[in-house]
């Protein structure tokens, strides 16, 4: 088994190693430290000239990307902690996105930003957010999203070697140390893949009557949906089936709708703040899609700035028992029962 | 100063942008433009000074008072007035206008101080190659932060890099003494980037101090910087003009062309003057007579968009 640390880091590796247009740059990277989150570990040993350490400097070193994918490099940059990208919003939002387009097709932007998102460590307001919905409205941006349920590594990869527009890479922090599709041995689950780049997973309990409810989640939330969804077969009887996305904006509908379509009954599970959300837009879109035949909930953090400690951050992110209340309350309202919402 | 830059060549294009900038001023109460624009007529020994010394390959990143640049360049005059018409002809086809013009090796985007980052990392990447990029900044992006996390960056790992200063000394309608502590010159030696400073509007003095540190940046040297005092007769866009008048006519004593034509016979200087005159005009009619952009020619932003 692999963790998600590991392919990550071979994924850069195999990068490096198959084009020397690959360059990584980002905030002590370099070995022995290899990285706040031991992403880049061995990569500055073996591609000295290509892995570059830089100052603390993230509005520099992803413009400075945007430069060099301009000019035919394919650069990645780390950002140590993804609140930090907030720094980088002029090089992502005014320049990564627009040179392509603007240009009419003349330039090309092959940048890829990876950066670690997310709470669940106790790092307080502004070491644990998950803010990439604020940069999911930036047309000419990609947002992808890794979780342990696919590996990441080859998604890593085309990012780097083959998309030729700039790639939001998000990594929440706890998916570093889980191992890939660990959750999803065992035989007790039926898994379908969609898409090629960037695929999306539809994930039922196998054996199981059919789904009445979809849940569509991302990154390290999928694995929260995973276990939500198990326990809602066991402890209450209800089938769910999970959608885990692995590219967020631009938005597919498929293969979300062909679910929603049988299940006629969409939760979204982020961990971000719910307000102008992920979810929002995925209800949004399969409203506008299927039409208003299905009931919806987001579930998603608190609109609250991330505490610090832990009961205080438990009780603002969204948990396993916050997405199963809210499935219950649609269940209910969807079978004519009495209506209840969650706090999602 | 090559050969080929004689004084009527270096007049004829200062010629060309001055006078393409001020159809484009004349022109807007017509309506052929859409939008904005930003001059930077009196600031023409700057552009053709230094982009009079480019060589192929070697990038040029600008601003939003770009055309100046743009056209010492070496880019299209009638692509210039199409983009900033509209028109499908344009350097992008209407989709940048004015202070988005983007082609072969320039660069020119709006956003002040942020196209710093990126000239430095183009030099990351031109160093490869042995090539370099200049860029244009203005007192204004001085006050932007990314332009140190810039000068940091390529003082530290030595890249090839310009970088022009066009001291025009406003940021928009502020007076420098109102967006501006300390001396230009101290931003750039703090980093260890070798500066020199000059207050002229005379392009052989502009050539003459480019030709020297381009010559450096050919042969292998870190950054450089040069900083430029110039002024601008126009307005920051178009009727934002807020100067003493007499403060303008005081700095129009040494306009760039008084000073490069004064250097020519005036029978020369007469016919440049003719010939200039007709190119612009041939460019503006071809740009007017260019169909319009068609949004039919919208294109998704991603290349696998879905």
């Amino acid at each position: 088994m692999t963790t998600v640390v590991a392919s990550l880091n071979q994924a850069l590796r195999r990068s490096l190693a198959s084009s020397l247009e690959v360059m990584v740059l980002g905030e002590d990277v370099l070995d022995p430290y290899g990285g706040a989150f031991k992403v880049t570990q061995g990569l500055s040993s073996a591609y000295p000239q290509r892995v570059l350490t830089t100052p603390v400097s993230e509005a520099g070193i992803v413009g400075l990307g945007v430069g060099m994918a301009l000019r035919g490099l394919r650069p990645v940059v780390e950002i140590m902690f993804g609140d930090f990208l907030m720094l980088a919003g002029d090089a992502l939002v005014n320049h990564a996105a627009k040179f392509r387009w603007v240009s009419n097709d003349r330039a090309r932007v092959p940048l890829v930003v990876r950066t670690p998102m997310g709470g669940r460590r106790g790092y307080g307001p502004t070491h644990s957010q998950s803010l990439e919905k604020h940069l999911m409205g930036a047309a000419g941006l990609r947002t992808v999203a890794a979780s342990a349920l696919l590996d990441p590594g080859p998604m890593l990869e085309a990012a780097i070697l083959s998309d030729d527009d700039p790639t939001l890479f998000v990594e929440h922090k706890l998916l570093y140390a889980q191992e890939i599709g660990a959750s999803l041995d065992g035989g007790d689950y039926l898994v379908e893949s969609a898409g090629e780049r960037y695929p999306s997973l539809t994930v039922r309990l196998a054996g199981a009557p059919a789904p009445r409810l979809t849940v569509a989640s991302y990154g390290y939330t999928a694995g929260l949906a995973l276990e939500a969804i198990r326990r809602l077969a066991y402890e209450h009887e209800v089938f769910a089936e999970l959608v885990a996305f692995t590219q967020l904006i631009p938005l597919r509908l498929e293969p979300l709708a062909q679910s929603v379509r049988q299940t006629r009954a969409l939760l979204t599970l982020e961990e971000g703040s719910g307000v102008l959300g992920w979810g929002s837009e995925v209800v949004s879109a399969m409203l506008e899609e299927l039409g208003p035949v299905f009931p919806a909930r987001r579930v998603s953090a608190r609109p609250l700035p991330i505490p610090a400690s832990l009961p205080l951050e438990q009780a603002v992110l969204p948990q396993v028992d916050d997405l199963m209340r809210a499935a219950l309350s649609l269940n209910e309202q969807d079978r004519g029962g009495p209506t209840r919402h969650s706090n999602g | 100063m090559p050969a080929e830059l004689t004084p009527a060549e270096l007049y004829r294009q200062m010629l060309r942008i001055r006078r393409f900038e001020e159809t484009v001023l004349a022109a807007f109460p017509r309506g052929w433009f859409y939008g904005t624009t930003h001059t930077g007529i009196g600031q023409e020994a700057n552009a053709v000074g230094v982009l009079g010394l480019r060589k192929p390959g070697e990038v040029v990143v600008s601003n939003h008072r770009c055309h100046g640049h743009y056209l010492a360049y070496g880019g299209s005059m009638t692509a210039l007035a199409a983009e900033l018409m509209g028109r499908a002809t344009g350097v992008c086809g209407g989709r940048g206008g004015s202070q988005h013009l983007i082609d072969g090796d320039f660069y020119a985007s709006g956003v002040l101080g942020g196209t710093l980052p990126l000239a430095v990392g183009m030099a990351l990447a031109e160093r490869r190659r042995r090539q370099l990029v200049i860029v244009f900044l203005g007192d204004g992006a001085l006050g932007e932060g990314a332009v140190y996390e810039s000068l940091n960056l390529a003082a530290l790992w030595s890249l090839p890099v310009y970088f022009i200063v066009e001291n025009n000394r406003y940021a928009q309608t502020t007076p420098i003494h109102l967006h501006l502590a300390g001396e230009i010159p101290a931003r750039f030696e703090a980093f260890g980037i070798p500066v020199e400073e000059c207050d002229t509007t005379d392009v052989s003095e502009v050539g003459d101090l480019a030709e020297a540190g381009l010559g450096r940046l050919r042969r292998g040297s870190g950054p450089q910087a040069l900083v430029l005092h110039t002024y601008r007769f126009s307005p920051h866009s178009r009727g934002d003009d807020l100067r003493d008048p007499q403060e303008i006519e005081r700095f129009r004593q040494r306009d760039p062309l008084l000073v490069q034509g004064a250097r020519l016979r005036p029978g020369d200087r007469r016919s440049i003057e003719a010939e200039v005159e007709q190119q612009v005009r041939e460019a503006f009619e071809a740009a007017l007579a260019a169909p319009e952009a068609d949004p039919a020619s919208l294109t998704p932003a991603l290349e696998n968009g879905a």
